[in-house]
């Protein structure tokens, strides 16, 4: 990988990688929280899980993993992003929900419960 | 929309971004501040525009990170250290773990801009073993890091070289304490030593050094992008920017928060822990872990910085707040953290090894109902005595959370003293299981479930319960399904 040389060189770098992910964000975004937490509480077997059902039901999605989600109480939570929609983090998603949020959500665009809000306002660079 | 009340400033990006691919780091406007610095500001610029942010340690102590820096940079040597603080060792306490697993890279930039602003060219993490997944996707975040020229020989085509390592703490609370990290670090014993010389003067290898903490540093790289004056427009007077909580224990929403500096400990509690559950009565919640101490129900207008948590015998600390209701005891928490700092207490100084001993002893009395007036008035002293004499932060803090329930609670522990009674009714020793004779139906359930034979009584008839005999275990209770026993 070539090394970065100037602030020049990252400003582009980080251009290009913006619009790299512009041009993703016609598929659904699945964003699993892969924390020490989220992983105890069964993060990975929902990972897992949503990664089978995407693929019987033929569907075209991208997965990402992250860090903290700070939802300790819900865990494991899972995040959302269909085409041209805010970002939804779904708590509490044990295996079976995680097929059912894929049949339901990522599919049908159609709402379940456990639901987030959003209680903080992102800093962003 | 209602209004936000958490502000994400060193949690920015945790959740939101791989934290294995350095990619979406940059993506989320990484690299960007070291950048700056290097190409575009002097060392002494960025200690301005950090003393200029106000930003002050998250890791306890709130000591000025710019005026650190500034002492660091002023002394002359051939090598300088830049030493992250990851030993986290409140217990409830896990904010530098998330960042760590949500955000390595932040801690790494800043790190860098550190040794580019004190003219040091290694940097160290100092992290608990038991921490395996941060250490991973550090390692990788390093490696990355390397690749792409944002850590090792001269960064972003620039003359400044940073090189950082890893090193492993087996999770003694003490050596989170800046000194005996240092002696930890290097090999020896992890017991602290007194200051002066500071680590600033003479730290890691006796060289200049500055130890900061995880979530100080995660600031740093959005500090130093969105500059000092975005950055000291929240929070208060004395305390700048947002901290991180762990808010934990007897609240709905268990998990981490960052909120402004400044915000009440009710709109903490009941707006962004979402109150308490199961309809009790919100009774205090305990700051500093250890080293800090209770803000009650009293204290809910209590604004939330270094000095208002001070002002109530508390501390910041590191972050961990654990919220307790009706059903906690007060004298029963101040005995938990004493048990736990005394067997952290590294042995060196008196006050604090064989302090700590003496009040848990005490506090154990009076949990057990043998506590007298004395024991009360000796505690008091006894606190006071090894904050002005113990030699590390460890010792100094240790009473805290004695002398601050008693600020409020000192009733609780004199109904233990006194009328030999937990209000609460946690204490065992101090409780009684009672059958209520209008209750009882006579089933010989809880005769039969009791383990030591205790409780008499004919089928169909009130049964009794052998107080002398009693040795409160509690499975009567739980047995009885007409609520006829009760524990008070
Ligand atoms: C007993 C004790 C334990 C400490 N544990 C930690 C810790 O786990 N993490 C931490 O960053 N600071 C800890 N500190 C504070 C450090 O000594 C030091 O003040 C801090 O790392 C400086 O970084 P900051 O200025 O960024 O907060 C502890 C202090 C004491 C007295």
């Amino acid at each position: 990988m070539a090394k970065l040389n100037s602030i020049a060189d990252l400003k582009k770098l980080r251009a290009d990688l913006q619009a790299q992910a512009k041009a993703k964000t016609d598929k659904p975004l699945v964003n699993v929280s892969l924390a020490t937490c989220s992983v105890a509480s069964g993060g990975r077997d929902v990972m897992e899980a949503m990664k089978a059902e995407v693929a019987s039901l033929g569907l075209d999605v991208n997965f990402m993993q992250s860090g903290c989600m700070t939802y300790c109480y819900a865990e494991p939570t899972v995040e959302i992003t269909l085409p041209g929609k805010e970002p939804v983090v779904f708590g509490f998603v044990d295996t079976d929900k995680a097929k059912l949020l894929v049949q339901k959500y990522v599919k049908e665009g159609e709402l379940l419960d456990g639901v987030i809000p959003v209680g903080y306002e992102r800093v962003v660079l | 929309m209602s209004e936000k009340k958490q502000i994400r400033i060193a949690t920015r990006n945790s959740g939101f971004i791989d934290p294995e691919n350095i990619d979406s780091y940059i993506a989320a406007g990484g690299y960007l501040a070291l950048a700056k610095c290097i190409e575009e500001m002097t060392p002494a610029q960025v200690i301005d525009e950090m003393k200029a942010s106000g930003l002050r340690g998250r890791g306890g102590a709130g000591f000025p990170t710019g005026v650190k820096w500034g002492f660091a940079a002023g002394y002359k040597s051939d090598t300088k250290y830049v030493v992250c603080n990851a030993d986290e060792g409140d217990p409830g306490a896990f904010m530098d773990r998330a960042i760590l697993e949500g955000d390595p890279h932040s801690v790494l930039e800043a790190m860098a801009i550190g040794g580019y602003a004190i003219g040091g060219n290694k940097g160290t993490i100092y992290i608990r073993a038991e921490y395996p997944l941060a250490i991973k996707r550090l390692k990788i975040a390093i490696e990355q890091a390397e690749e792409k020229g944002m850590l090792g020989k001269n960064i972003f085509g620039s003359d400044f070289s940073f090189d950082l390592d890893i090193k492993y703490g087996a999770g003694a609370f003490v050596c989170g304490e800046e000194t005996a990290l240092i002696n930890s670090m290097e090999g020896d014993r992890g017991e602290p030593y007194t200051k002066p010389p500071f680590p600033a003067e003479a730290g890691y290898w006796d060289k200049p050094t500055i130890v900061n903490n995880v979530e100080t540093l995660a600031a740093i790289p959005a500090i130093l992008t969105k500059g000092a004056s975005w950055f000291n427009q929240i929070g208060t007077e004395t305390s700048k920017g947002t901290k991180v909580f762990c808010i934990v224990g007897k609240i709905n929403n268990v998990g981490l928060i960052e909120v402004p500096m400044g915000i009440t400990l009710k709109e903490v509690i009941f707006d962004v822990g979402g109150g308490v559950p199961n309809g009790k009565e919100f009774k205090a919640v305990q700051t500093g872990g250890p080293s800090g101490g209770a803000l009650t129900f009293k204290d809910l207008d209590v604004k939330i910085d270094y000095e208002g948590l001070a002002a109530c015998q508390s501390m910041m600390g590191s972050g961990g707040m654990i919220v307790m209701d009706e059903d906690d005891c007060m004298v029963a928490v101040s005995k938990f953290f004493l048990d736990f700092t005394m067997e952290e207490t590294c042995g060196k100084c008196t006050p604090c090894r064989i302090g700590s001993k003496r009040i848990y002893e005490t506090l154990d009395r009076i949990t057990m109902g043998q506590g007298t007036m004395d024991d009360i008035e000796n505690l008091k002293l006894m606190s006071t005595v090894i904050k002005d004499t113990a030699l590390c932060g460890l010792g100094q803090t240790m009473p805290n959370p004695v002398l601050s329930t008693m600020r409020v609670f000192e009733d609780e522990y004199r109904a233990h003293v006194i009328d030999k009674k937990c209000p609460a009714g946690v204490c065992t020793s101090l409780l009684e299981f009672v059958v209520v004779d209008e209750k009882c139906v006579g089933c010989t359930l809880c005769a039969k479930v009791c383990p030591v034979d205790c409780i008499s009584g004919k089928v169909k008839e009130v049964h009794v319960i052998d107080q002398a005999a009693c040795i409160k275990c509690g499975a009567c209770l739980e047995k009885c399904k007409f609520d006829a026993i009760i524990k008070r």
